[in-house]
């Protein structure tokens, strides 16, 4: 399960929706053990397409200590689909890094964005369900 | 001289749960073949079998992505931090599929 605080959400949202047309993506910082996300770690996406991503690497370093530094741990990921539905394309679940992370969709394809999580281990996709936190 | 080398969450089994090891080497590409040397479960993780950087890996000369410094001729010291993160990427079509716009 991911425990989605509000203003984490909303982070998360607003920064897809300030990427259009291109996909954007971010890391989640959060407690590992729980599954609770604690900070919206907003990246660049380098591959500056609408239907690839990938997170500027010099960003993921600044995010991972910033989130060390504070006790936690990068705990996933999350992007936009600008045109599909909020699940993992083929893409993404060759490329998933961690098998410990949450993989979290923002689909951007309706006026009411569509925020999903799943884990990806080894291929195998699974959704979970996402918890928003009222802080 | 031994360099401190930060391992990413999903490599960190193979080096028995620690988040950083010290390994030899004057060269970042010779750290990280200690470091698969010492740790074998490490090996193949980094460099590939052509002896390349993974393309599914970062590796960080203290704030420095290394692929822009000399990769893996980048010379270190013990004063340096090498540090290694999964490359994360993906999007909605294969990379095949997709045609720069």
């Amino acid at each position: 399960m991911l425990l989605l605080p509000k203003l984490v959400h909303d982070q998360m949202v607003a920064h897809c929706l300030s990427g259009l047309p291109d996909e954007a993506c971010g890391l989640l910082g959060g407690v590992p053990e729980t599954g609770e996300a604690v900070t919206c770690y907003p990246t660049r996406n380098l591959a500056a397409s609408a239907k690839l991503y990938t997170v500027d690497p010099k960003e993921h370093l600044r995010a991972d200590r910033d989130a060390e530094a504070a006790g936690y741990s990068i705990i996933g990921v999350f992007h936009s689909h600008t045109h599909t539905e909020a699940y993992p394309s083929p893409t993404d679940v060759a490329q998933a890094p961690d098998p410990t992370w949450h993989y979290v969709l923002v689909s951007l394809r309706d006026v009411q964005p569509v925020v999903r999580s799943y884990g990806i281990v080894y291929g195998v996709v699974t959704e979970e369900p996402v918890r928003l936190q009222p802080r | 001289m031994p360099v401190q080398v930060n391992l990413p969450t999903v490599l960190r089994s193979h080096a028995g749960g620690a988040k950083a090891v010290s390994v030899e080497g004057a060269t970042v590409g010779q750290v990280l073949k200690a470091l698969g040397a010492t740790y074998p479960g490490l090996s193949g993780q980094v460099i590939d079998s052509d002896g390349a950087l993974h393309k599914f890996v970062n590796v960080y000369l203290n704030d420095d992505d290394v692929r822009y410094l000399s990769a893996l001729d980048t010379p270190v010291t013990d004063a340096d931090e090498i540090s290694i993160l999964p490359a994360v990427a993906g999007g909605a079509v294969s990379v095949a599929e997709h045609r720069p716009r």
